[in-house]
């Protein structure tokens, strides 16, 4: 697969995976498939980590052993529900939280140690937009370019209008920060993070608090940043923010990594079902048993077991030999939101 | 296609990072026009500015000329209404009690808990400002407010006292009269020893900032440390730790005032601002550069 293909290009590629069904969801199995890849990023991972964990000081592990592989080119979406530690990691990420024990990378830069190198080349926007209320949008980016030690001064203002202009603020270039709406906001701290050619994007929650307008505009200028080539990382609590706008996802929960990979290869961790609707259900059930499926469920006269690698004909065939009636027979695969749902258990805000 | 390739571009192409010196003086001016253009901080100024004009009316009002008698009030009271000069001192005695460590309370108490406040510092820190950099410049800005302070309240009481009381060869407190230009010129050093005092306070203020992201918790806390070093000072009880009060030196200015200066109070004064900012100082760096940003 090529990383480096926009998202809806990628999602078109169903067909050309390799018909392996995971017996088990885990970040250990998703990377393996990812270094198994033949067409692997000339580059390495835009981000890595290696039992990154994070315990505060109330004893509280809020970030356990998460590692983290998101390919260069990918716009990663990391999701899980509120709470489930996904601000601790990115604080973790950009160094502003010292992890407990494991250590990361990005673009191939050891962090901390070499936070001053690499975090110029890495724009950022961490759990919502945070400005001087009494600084007009303009110049709360020329403070942030200001603390840039490697920014030129003689082009910020052209870099600041520039990155106003991208996020369609520079008619309140000189509005204070305090009169502008939740979506300007949001915004402003996007085109701080603009400011110059950045190969790493991390944004959390941008379209936390947005109008449904103000959501497709943030979206909008993500598919924008990463057609150009940069490598964006964004965390959501919405299933469909990411369903939309990523090629790879890592779910957290209760702060573990259950899950990363590209979000064909989540469709496919949901195991198939194979539905059989009969007049004669506990003859159909035993046929199911008979053949060794798993999870053989009756409900009136439909019944259900997980397909495994059966083939639904054979089933099928299996089934008419035995002298069950069937009326229908489908095989049925879990939605996302059932996914999501069953990997970072009850309470998910799967609809926003 | 590789993003790498279309960074290391133009990073080629491009005269590559400013000078670490232009760098960090782009942030400092940076620091400044935030701290010297919050209207906050302009109406702090104010204050300062206006208490001077203040005492000198009630001087002018209140009290007709009485020639060298001591009347019990502040010290510097009675030598006003003979020569307008030391007006300069009278205010800068009376707002260091409070009001100007007050002042200054309030802005470095704002530094990191400020930024904190608002969320600015995570953001800061991801630029990379540098930890150690930023709070350079904010203890580099923080010494330049109560420098700016000092030098209000002295050039503020002086055009008072000038156009309020008469002015003339100034009669040190040891009895020498020395020239109106050689006062002024003490009258200058007395401002920068105030200045260092603040300083001091100032380091003192910016390592509580660290410790929290409410800024009116550090002020509150720094302006409770003041009164209460100034309470302890005042106990004879405590005579013998008495030297090692932040706020202890503070007012000992006046040994610049006599012929000779009285240098080993002077620099006694001194080496207790230098302590004081440095041991302050390193509980700040050490509390920024390894703590958790949560804010």
């Amino acid at each position: 697969m090529d990383l480096f293909q926009p998202p809806d290009v990628h999602r078109g590629h169903l067909g050309s995976f390799p018909e392996v069904e995971k017996g088990s969801v885990s970040a250990a199995t998703a990377h393996a498939a990812g270094l198994a890849d033949p067409a692997a990023p000339l580059a390495g991972p835009a981000i890595i980590s290696t039992g990154l964990s994070k315990r505060f000081r109330g004893g509280q592990l809020a970030v356990d052993a998460v590692d983290l592989d998101v390919p260069r080119g990918a716009v990663y979406g990391f999701l899980g529900p509120n709470g489930s530690g996904k601000t601790t990691t990115i604080r973790m990420l950009l160094g502003l939280v010292h992890p407990t024990s494991g250590s990361h990378e990005l673009l191939g830069t050891p962090m901390p140690a070499g936070a001053s190198r690499v975090l110029p080349r890495v724009g950022s926007l961490v759990e919502g937009p945070a400005f001087y209320p009494f600084l007009s949008g303009q110049q709360n980016l020329a403070r942030i370019d200001a603390a840039d030690r490697t920014a030129d001064p003689r082009t910020a203002r052209q870099r600041i209008d520039g990155a106003l202009d991208r996020v369609g603020l520079l008619a309140a270039a000189k509005k204070r920060y305090r009169a502008y709406s939740l979506g300007m906001k949001q915004r402003l701290a996007i085109a701080a993070g603009l400011l110059r050619p950045r190969e790493l994007i991390i944004l959390d929650e941008p379209t936390n608090g947005l109008d449904p307008q103000g959501t497709r505009e943030v979206r909008a200028l993500v598919r924008e940043i990463a057609t150009e080539g940069t490598t964006v990382f964004v965390s959501s609590h919405l299933l469909a923010e990411v369903e939309q706008i990523c090629s790879h996802v890592g779910v957290m929960r209760t702060g573990r990594l259950v899950f990363q990979g590209t979000l064909d290869e989540l469709r496919r961790t949901g195991a198939a079902r194979i539905q059989v609707e009969t007049p004669d259900p506990a003859t159909a059930s035993a046929v199911l048993e008979k053949i060794g499926l798993a999870d053989t469920q009756v409900a009136g006269d439909e019944v259900s077991a997980q397909l495994g690698d059966f083939l639904p004909e054979r089933l099928c065939a299996e089934l008419v030999h035995a002298g069950v009636p069937v009326r229908g027979l489908a095989t049925v695969r879990p939605s996302l939101e059932d996914l999501f749902v069953r990997l970072t258990g009850e309470g998910f805000d799967v609809d926003g | 296609m590789s993003t790498a390739e279309l960074e290391a571009a133009p990073a080629a192409a491009g005269a590559g990072p400013p000078p670490a010196a232009l760098s960090w003086l782009r942030l400092l001016r940076s620091e400044l026009r935030l701290v010297f253009r919050r209207r906050r901080n302009l109406a702090l100024l104010a204050v300062v500015a206006v208490i001077p004009v203040i005492i000198g009316i009630a001087l002018r009002l209140a009290a007709p000329p009485r020639n060298g008698g001591n009347g019990g009030g502040p010290p510097f009271l009675d030598q006003v209404a003979g020569n307008g000069v030391f007006l300069t001192i009278l205010s800068l005695t009376i707002l260091l009690t409070l009001v100007l460590p007050l002042v200054v309370a309030v802005v470095s108490g704002d530094t990191i808990a400020g930024e904190a406040g608002y969320g600015t510092l995570r953001y800061l820190l991801t630029v990379p400002a540098g930890r150690t950099r930023l709070l350079g410049v904010k203890y580099v800005s923080v010494v330049a407010f109560g420098l700016c302070a000092s030098a209000v309240i002295a050039a503020v009481s002086l055009i008072c006292g000038v156009l309020l009381f008469p002015v003339g060869p100034v009669t040190l407190l040891s009895g020498t009269t020395i020239s109106l230009a050689d006062g002024l010129l003490r009258v200058l050093f007395v401002t920068l020893y105030v200045a260092g005092a603040m300083a001091a306070l100032g380091a003192i203020g910016v390592a509580i900032s660290t410790f929290t992201e409410h800024a009116i918790g550090a002020i509150a806390a720094l302006a409770i440390i003041v009164v209460a070093s100034e309470v302890g000072d005042n106990v004879p009880q405590f005579g013998a730790v008495h030297p090692y009060l932040p706020t202890h030196w503070w007012t000992m200015f006046d040994s610049i005032l006599r012929a000779p200066v009285d240098t080993t109070t002077l620099l006694h004064g001194l080496l207790s601002f230098g302590v004081y900012i440095l041991i302050f100082g390193s509980i700040a760096w050490a509390r920024f550069t390894s703590g958790d940003i949560t804010s």
